[in-house]
């Protein structure tokens, strides 16, 4: 067991730590270490999803056997998710995809003894065609500056070693030994870090805020209530580095004069909630949480609340209520959290990705943090991509990157060749970005410019396919079901914008209707509680301003719900009528087929058995 | 008003003897509320009317309070799931995917009428969840802690079949 009582310790440990990662580090690869090589297994859920646990545990079996040099380790998230289960040979720097069990044979003798890497294994990029041998140069890793997730993929999220090894708790000493809490709230201020759960508050400020509040019991709290569907970093960042935010959550306390804090996570993350368990314990028992850390005199102590399931908890006033043991409702702002909060005394509440840049810029200075990103929004931001698009995964890159470099050089463009038509950005309280301002570059003010906002970091591509009335029915859906009931605008303003959406999908509406909603939507945005409230109509109105025509043709009636078949195209070969469960295609053998518009319930399996792609869908 | 009857004695004793022991230790049981349901609920699997009160007694608080929390949280059941639990994806990613389908399937294949929650038997509960963070894998369906990803609405078919087989086996 690692203790460490004094700073002196602590860089110790550091130093005879440190080796342990040469294999994982650029430019190291000579440096000798206890193996020969090592296989870093991502252990994230989306890869534990594909088997990943079963995998790794095979490969170490196998290692074992035949006595092989090396060592199979679990780390965090690559971000590759798609791809998964993905594992990376180091210090060869080779970088497998989708590896499977039936794989390890091939593994163990082609690579392992032979030494050679196993071309079939490697990502083909899409858009080349090209095999990638070295994952720095893949498109998809090439354009992303990795900072929040610098460990994620690097170190055994579980090791406490490989935590130390990789400088873990150096900042948390630097501030205790040789900076002011007021000094540290300078830095923070100065490096420009905005809150990265979507509000864009200057971080700084808010810890300063809470600071100078009046009383000696405050509270710091995580918020790890990551509820925005299609959003995964603060999961990850949990899963693959917990270290990172116990290390920020004590130095937030210092820095605004905080002896508890709390980590507000969801339920529905048991992976993320049990390595936060084990990095508490580590912490604890190493009493780098406790009383007298580092024989600073300074006392933090940290725990876990779990949440259970409501989206609203992520707004920061209902989160303190259910930390409180509470339903989950917000309350009017002033008083603000930095006032009055958890217990009634001043808390901080930040989110797992804001949190987890403090310890790099304490190390590397606020002119570094400062130097990178926009002149609004500075640093990076993670997001998860996903929907429509070839790349899904988490990707984080400089604030100002264009949407297109993210979704056409990091995601690889629209699967199918499909036409791209908007991306989503903000979850159920964003908008929706067409093609026309896919060149803006990402930061918190260029977003709300063009009708979406930077939300968490949740990215959803969608293709020409995508019908937007029913994406924004399908995010009222959320909303709806998501209101806490306590303010009128939401409780019956989501759930009547809802049911207009409904009329609307089912052709019974008209113009007037559409005229209705907007209104309607306008009167929520202004007249809601909390953010989720005031939100909430945010699909509706980007869906409305930038697809008129989607709506006016459900508003006109004039959409076709059935599947149609080409006559050119279609061969006659009868396999749609076979499949088609209604029996609503008609066509003899070797003639064009037609299906029966009214009978049609647009099921898709016709268009799925087509051999010869003549069957389309309902436009 | 109407009587409400409680049959308190439908609670297994070791269990509720393991509650309160945790209900004991903790500092503020009151603020400590949605922990003591997670924990229940772990025991229990569900959280009945009868273990509301049970717990509402114990902790100084108001019956209706506890059920106030209970209906609000989507993780906190009162009423019990299935012993195979099929939840679809209903996050973006896999909406966009076409996960409705796949649920709208698994409904019929199973048998249920649009309200109901689990089969007549009570092998399978059925529901549509909030996006489980496999985005990567969309369209996903999960059951109990299997994750099955880029899912087939062919698949339903032999989904159904394997966990059939599997009851057929324990019985």
């Amino acid at each position: 067991m690692i203790v460490l009582n004094t700073y002196e310790d602590l860089r110790k440990a550091y130093e005879e730590l440190s080796p342990l990662l040469n294999k994982r580090r650029e430019g190291h690869a000579g440096i000798p270490t206890p193996h020969k090589r090592e296989l870093l297994v991502c252990g994230g859920t989306g890869c534990h999803s594909s088997e990943s646990l079963e995998l790794m545990q095979a490969l170490q079996a196998a290692v074992d056997e035949q006595s092989i040099d090396a060592k199979v380790v679990q780390v965090g998230c690559f971000g590759f998710c798609a791809q998964g289960p993905i594992v990376q040979v180091m210090p060869d720097n080779v970088f497998y995809v989708q590896v499977k069990m039936t794989d390890i044979p091939d593994i163990i003798e082609t690579h392992l003894k032979g030494g050679e890497p196993i071309e079939r294994l490697l990502f083909v990029d899409p858009a080349s065609g090209e095999v990638q041998h070295d994952h720095a140069s893949m498109a998809f890793y090439e354009k992303q500056e990795r900072i929040s997730l610098r460990n994620c993929g690097l170190i055994d999220p579980e090791s406490f070693e490989e935590c130390l090894a990789a400088g873990g708790y150096l900042a948390l000493a630097q501030a205790l030994e040789t900076t002011t809490p007021d000094q540290v709230v300078q830095v923070i201020k100065d490096s420009g870090l905005r809150g990265r759960g979507g509000g864009g508050f200057p971080t700084g400020l808010k810890w300063d805020l809470c600071r100078r509040s009046p009383g000696t019991e405050k509270y710091v709290i995580c918020n790890a209530d990551e509820g925005d569907p299609g959003a995964f970093m603060d999961r990850s960042i949990l899963e693959g580095d917990p270290h990172s935010i116990v290390e920020a959550m004590i130095i937030a306390g210092y820095a605004i004069g905080a002896n508890d804090g709390l980590i507000y996570i969801r339920a529905e993350y048991p992976l993320a909630v049990n390595r936060l368990r084990i990095a508490i314990r580590e912490a604890e028992e190493a009493q780098l949480l406790g009383d007298n850390i580092l024989g600073s005199g300074f006392n933090f102590h940290l725990r876990i609340v779990l949440g259970a399931g409501a989206f609203v908890c992520g707004e920061e006033t209902a989160l303190i209520r259910s930390c409180e043991g509470h339903r989950g409702e917000p309350t009017r702002k002033p008083p603000f959290p930095a006032q009055s909060g958890f217990r009634g005394k001043p808390t901080n509440v930040n989110n797992v990705e804001t949190l987890v840049n403090i310890p790099i810029i304490l190390t590397k200075g606020a002119d570094w943090y400062s130097s990178i990103g926009t002149e609004s929004s500075k640093g990076t931001k993670v997001f998860a991509l996903a929907g429509t698009i070839n790349n899904i995964g988490l990707v984080e890159v400089p604030m100002g990157t264009t949407l297109r470099e993210i979704i056409y050089d990091i995601g690889g463009g629209i699967p199918n060749n499909k036409a791209f038509k908007a991306v989503q950005t903000g979850g159920p309280s964003g908008g929706v970005i067409t093609e026309a301002d896919l060149d803006t570059p990402i930061d918190y003010e260029s977003l709300k410019k063009i009708g979406s906002m930077m939300g968490s970091g949740g990215m959803i591509v969608m293709d020409e396919d995508n019908d937007m009335v029913d994406i924004a029915r399908f995010y009222l859906e959320f909303t709806t079901a998501e209101s806490c009931g306590k303010c009128t605008p939401c409780r019956v303003g989501t759930t009547r914008i809802h049911e207009m959406l409904e009329t609307l999908l089912a052709q019974e509406g008209d113009e007037m209707l559409l005229t209705k909603l907007h209104n309607l939507c306008l009167t929520v945005e202004d007249t809601a509680l909390c953010a989720l409230g005031q939100t909430a109509p945010n699909p509706v109105l980007s869906t409305m301003k930038y697809f008129p025509e989607e709506y006016l043709r459900y508003a006109r009636r004039e959409v076709k719900k059935s599947y149609w078949i080409d006559p050119e195209v279609c061969i006659g070969c009868t396999k749609c009528k076979r499949v088609c469960p209604v029996e609503c295609i008609t066509g003899s053998v070797k003639k064009a087929h037609v299906i029966d518009e009214n009978a049609c319930i647009a099921c898709g399996a016709c268009a799925a058995a087509c051999p010869v792609q003549a069957i389309h869908k309902p436009k | 008003m109407p009587h409400i009857e409680f049959d308190m004695s439908i609670l297994d004793p070791a269990l509720l003897q393991e509650l309160d022991e945790f209900i004991e230790v903790q500092e503020f049981p009151q603020e400590s509320i949605i922990a003591i349901l997670h924990k229940a609920q772990e025991l229990f699997l569900w959280l009945p009317r009868e273990l509301q009160l049970h717990i509402a007694r114990k902790t100084d608080l108001p019956a209706a309070r506890i059920h106030g929390i209970v209906s609000f949280y989507s993780f906190f059941l009162e009423e019990p799931n299935g012993k195979y639990t099929v939840s679809v994806c209903m996050g973006t990613a896999c909406f966009v995917k076409g996960a409705q389908p796949i649920l709208d399937e698994f409904r019929k294949q199973l048998g249920m009428g649009p309200k109901d929650k689990i089969t007549k038997d009570g092998v399978f509960s059925l529901n549509d969840v909030r996006c489980i963070g496999a985005c990567g894998l969309a369209p996903v369906v999960r059951v109990n802690e299997k994750i099955y990803g880029h899912f087939k609405v062919e698949q339903v078919k032999e989904v159904i079949q394997h966990y059939r087989e599997l009851e057929e086996q324990a019985q």
